[in-house]
């Protein structure tokens, strides 16, 4: 049995974050190289400004000015920055009580070792060369020195926030699907039967979802089926991969239980019919992978449609 | 032990909520739940959030960095996500708090931000050995409503009727994100056949909003000085998305949901006995295919009530009086929309959609491949 | 709900191989269709015996929206069943299960928690929990928060070092000395590898009973006294992170009276001596005798396995009274409680 098959998975999306007016204030300030808190109901100030009292739960409303300049409560070393974060090269995490706060903001100390770093340096913020209204404006913070940056002048308000968000995970195959992706990459359509219920699943499956086992029996199938139902996709989206209008289908394969999801061409998409009988076109064999998209398209064989009842109970 | 629903809050929904912060925005709603149950923050004793996929608004699990702004703070927080039913299936795990004596008031909210993101990307997201096919729930849903036509026999008119209506409700209600008096069966059959067969207009919008539900216990409910809805019967079941011989037309978890909240409730002809019906409709022609699946009709009948005009309100039996999720769909919310909508209008308190004297309302919501299912139903007084 | 408290039990637990990778897809049918055999062979139980199934896991621990729908492909979810989900570890989830059956809608639950921690980065995707508009586009990860939180435990005096690895070699059966983990480098300042949980695939699953069917299913039940869980604020500036409120709080709801032995859910060192302190626990309770998460982390399944180490410490007759622990966010932010006992 091989190997369980592996393959990476990236979710890439720039994220646009509206702020409402508490966080509109703060990346607001931060566009013109100044940090704005809040001061809640008992008097301590936060920066960043806390968008609701945690004793009154009242929006906040009162703001204030704070420092660039602060102490540092706790922080860590960062040997190997990963992707994303502040800097590239090894810094410090740490919570930064700025000097008119109560409490601490969290961002990156740029301190050269981990050495120079202690609990209670005073550090002030660097800024980025361009500050747009995100807390990314604050590239990071350094150990204090005299230098200061005026802060910059009037700025429209900023109500928006654009956050990338990009992730990559390594998506597995269960044994069973990776039986059948094997099966694609020789041209054969691999299924398997539940050893319970006997129905005849493609793909098979690490559990039959009706009887909470795994399907075993393996049964190749013809790439011949029936079309059950289907869509005609219109509408573009991003991300998409084939371009509309698209005819997504569910086509019974002959011996299969259970419809495989799959693209009709090969004839105009208002022409697919329930019932159609259809044959897989698979691509060159040198474009064979581990995929059904091995299986380019279905195309219609041309033989009368399928009679209602022998689909009826797999819509 | 007896629960109600003690007041109800909601969002103006809208394709892009930009003027607050996904905080601001649960908080639009919780406040007004607040209000209108007469709570003060100190009376809750516990908060229950449901919301759809995190992929939406890109923050894993945000109801803990929103403790704060939904007062959980020292209290139990519990997320609740059950795709598509999530808002229904968290305002029957608030309740059962209630309802098992666990606490007196729970506040149970259940939002999405979905202009943080694009949900046909979020819910298309290919992974590796898999045909790239996904197409959003329209992609997804659209040959389902095939099979119903095919297999009912049902008039092409139908679900354009179920949009008029839902849309021409929706101009009533003040909070729907999309309010469209002038809707005609001629202006949704010439808009633009998205996924066919599924038009422009058969289709629920992208929404940012939130709901908010305060459950109350007995004592909570007689001491209320408003009238509250008290929660007669609640019921979900579950089956898996794919499996041989799966009716994805009349799914059997959904008619086993129907029956056991029936059964709860003491209602043996629920189109006599319910006088309006909040069920979650994202794509017109499931409202004739969950008016089969619910017992309303008989199977391959319930485009008849459609057609007959029955589901408006003033009809037999009111469906989505407040323009449902044809109207709004934020969707994590929906669900719990449909449910404080079915207690507004026990208590009285839907305005312009009111239907009149409704005493027993269904609340209806349903997610996944058409495989989860959560319900409840409400009445004006404590069920006998 | 009756006039009388059902009693509720914990009769049977099962637990994945604590591994660092399995073969199983990110949905977690492949683990847990053995867990869930083993929890039947045991109890004698079939799925149609279960009234509510209830689960923990993360779509974005998978990388998918929706990632739990296909779990319930192992249940054999049809007939359909009654069943429900949380976007929090399977312990949360207990708790679900517990209310139902408290109000006596089912008398056997089937819990579980599943989560392919290896599918992504974890330290990276777990900074996605943190506040959305000034702290996660920063990318702080998981271990440097956790870090944030150990040093401001030792410069207040309440851990040190030594006390830290002192409890690795404990928890993990480590065979070098205190003196030689120390040696070893930061794996981000003040900790080191040995401090921090492994990442882990993983499931865990349990068995809830009322009454009379406990006593049926398993010879000595663990009855549930008291359940409860509570969270704090995320801001780091409005908690006091060298504690955790919340484990005091649900802990002072539901102890009542010594246990003999807690399992706690700390994926890092200085946590199970913040947690110690949090709960009150003295020195005589035993604890985390499975190894706790620092021997095996599987996100969103570990805190329903410490219920349930906790719960098989009862069932085999080696405490009276067991305490199971579950956390949730950054720098344990959320903490529940479950005590049980044996009769």
């Amino acid at each position: 049995m091989a190997l369980p098959l592996h393959a990476p998975l990236e979710i890439s999306f720039d994220y646009t974050r509206s702020l409402g007016p508490t966080l509109s204030r703060f990346m607001t300030g931060l566009a013109q190289r100044r940090i704005i808190g809040s001061r809640d109901s008992t008097g301590r100030v936060h920066a960043p400004p806390i968008e609701y009292d945690p004793v009154t739960h009242v929006a906040s409303t009162d703001f204030v000015e704070v420092s660039a300049t602060g102490t540092v409560l706790t922080w860590t070393w960062m040997p190997r920055p990963i992707e994303g974060q502040p800097l590239t090269h090894p810094f410090a995490w740490a919570l930064i009580r700025l000097d008119g706060a109560d409490t601490p903001m969290l961002h990156a100390v740029d301190a050269g070792s981990a050495s120079a770093m202690s609990t209670g340096m005073r550090v002030q913020v660097r800024w980025a060369a361009e500050p747009v209204g995100s807390i990314r404006d604050i590239a990071c913070f350094e150990p204090l020195s005299t230098s200061e940056t005026e802060p910059g002048g009037e700025v429209e308000p900023v109500t928006m926030v654009t956050t990338p968000i990009r992730l990559s995970y390594e998506h597995t195959a269960s044994p069973e699907e990776t039986r059948y992706l094997y099966g694609l990459a020789e041209g054969r359509v691999l299924a398997q039967r539940c050893p319970r219920c006997r129905k005849v699943y493609i793909p098979p499956r690490g559990a039959c979802p009706t009887c909470g086992v795994p399907t075993t029996d393996e049964v190749e199938l013809p790439d011949v089926g029936t079309v059950t139902t289907f869509c005609i996709v219109n509408v573009p989206f991003p991300g998409q991969r084939t371009k509309p209008p698209y005819v997504h289908a569910a086509v019974l394969l002959d011996g299969a239980d259970i419809p495989f999801p799959h693209l009709i061409l090969g004839c105009p998409a208002d022409e697919v019919r329930m019932g159609m009988r259809v044959q897989a076109v698979w691509k060159p064999r040198e474009e064979w992978g581990f995929t059904p998209q091995n299986i380019d398209h279905f195309r219609p064989t041309g033989d009368p449609d399928a009679a209602f009842e022998s689909y009826a109970s797999h819509l | 032990m007896r629960a109600a629903v003690l007041g109800t809050g909601q969002t103006h929904h809208a394709a892009r909520r930009t003027d607050v912060s996904m905080a601001g925005l649960c908080r639009e709603a919780v406040d007004r739940a607040l209000e209108d149950s007469g709570s003060t923050w100190d009376d809750i004793d516990a908060v229950v959030v449901g919301k759809a996929p995190d992929l939406f608004e890109g923050v894993m699990m945000p109801e803990l960095y929103l403790a704060d702004a939904l007062g959980a703070v020292g209290k139990p927080l519990l997320r609740v996500h059950t795709a598509g039913s999530v808002g229904g299936a968290t305002g029957i795990v608030a309740s059962n708090l209630v309802r098992a004596g666990v606490h007196q008031r729970v506040l149970a909210l259940a939002w999405e931000k979905q202009s943080e993101s694009n949900a046909m990307w979020a819910l298309s997201i290919n992974p590796p050995f898999h045909m790239p096919l996904g197409a959003g729930a329209g992609g997804y849903f659209a040959p389902h409503i095939r099979a119903y036509i095919r297999r009912s026999g049902a008039p092409n008119h139908v679900g354009a009727m179920v949009a008029v209506k839902d849309r021409r409700n929706g101009s009533l209600n003040p909070f729907a994100h999309l309010r469209q008096a002038e809707i005609t069966l001629e202006s949704v059959n010439s808009s633009m056949m998205l996924w066919d067969p599924v038009r422009y207009d058969e289709t629920c919008p992208s929404s940012d909003g939130a709901c908010a539900v305060v459950i109350g216990d007995q004592a909570a409910a007689e001491a209320s000085a408003r009238p509250v809805a008290w929660i007669h019967a609640t019921a979900m079941r579950t089956e898996p998305t794919f499996f041989a011989g799966k009716d994805h037309v009349n799914p059997q978890a959904g008619r086993d949901a129907a029956a056991a909240l029936w059964q709860q409730a003491g209602i043996t002809d629920p189109l006599n006995e319910i006088d309006a019906a909040e069920i979650y409709v994202p794509f017109s022609w499931f409202e004739p295919m969950w008016l089969e699946n619910l017992g309303f009709a008989e199977e391959g009948q319930g485009w008849k009530l459609t057609e007959a005009g029955e589901t408006r309100i003033g009809g037999r039996l009111p469906v989505n009086p407040s323009g449902g999720v044809l109207c709004s769909n934020p969707i994590g919310a929906s669900g719990l929309l449909r449910f404080a909508e079915s207690a507004m209008q026990v208590m009285g308190r839907a305005g312009a959609h009111q239907v009149p004297e409704a005493q027993r309302a269904l609340g209806h919501a349903y997610g996944g491949g058409s495989q989860f299912f959560s319900m409840w139903v409400v009445g004006a007084a404590p069920r006998p | 709900m009756t006039d009388t408290m059902t009693e509720v039990a914990v009769v049977a637990f099962a637990e994945s191989p604590r591994v660092r990778r399995n073969d199983s897809t990110t949905n977690g049918v492949e683990m847990l269709v053995p867990i869930f055999r083993q929890l039947f062979d045991t109890t004698g139980l079939t799925k149609d015996d279960v009234g509510f199934w209830c689960s923990g896991s993360s779509d974005y621990l998978a990388g998918r929206a929706f990632s739990f729908v296909t779990a319930v492909d192992a249940i054999g979810a049809f007939p359909p069943t009654s069943e429900s989900h949380v976007e929090m570890d399977g312990a949360w989830a207990l708790y679900e299960a517990w209310v139902k059956l408290l109000m006596g809608e089912a008398e056997i639950a089937l819990v579980y928690g599943f989560g392919k921690s290896s599918a992504g980065l974890l330290r990276r995707v777990l900074a996605l929990q943190l506040d959305p508009y000034v702290q996660a586009p920063l990318w702080p990860d998981s271990v440097s928060i956790a870090a944030l939180q150990a040093r401001l435990g030792i410069e207040a005096g309440l851990w040190s070092e030594k006390e830290m690895a002192a409890i690795a070699i404990q928890r993990r059966g480590l065979p070098e000395s205190v003196e030689d983990l120390l040696e070893q480098p930061f794996v981000a300042d003040p900790l080191r590898k040995h401090d921090c949980a492994p990442i882990t695939d993983g499931a865990a699953a349990i068995v809830l009973a009322t009454g009379a069917r406990a006593r049926e299913l398993c010879e000595r039940p663990a009855w549930i006294t008291g359940f409860e869980h509570r969270t704090d604020s995320q801001h780091f500036g409005l908690r006091d992170l060298t504690t955790a409120a919340s484990a005091t709080a649900a802990a002072r709801a539901a102890i009542g009276g010594n246990v003999d032995v807690a399992e706690l859910h700390a994926p890092f060192t200085h946590q199970e001596i913040l947690l110690r302190n949090a709960l009150g626990l003295g020195d005589a309770v035993r604890i985390s005798p499975s190894g706790g998460a620092l021997d095996g982390n599987p996100m969103f399944a570990a805190g329903l396995a410490r219920i349930g180490w906790a719960a098989a410490e009862i069932h085999a007759g080696r405490a009276g009274r067991a305490l199971g622990h579950a956390t949730s966010g950054p720098a344990l932010q959320q903490n529940l409680v479950c005590v049980m006992e044996g009769r």
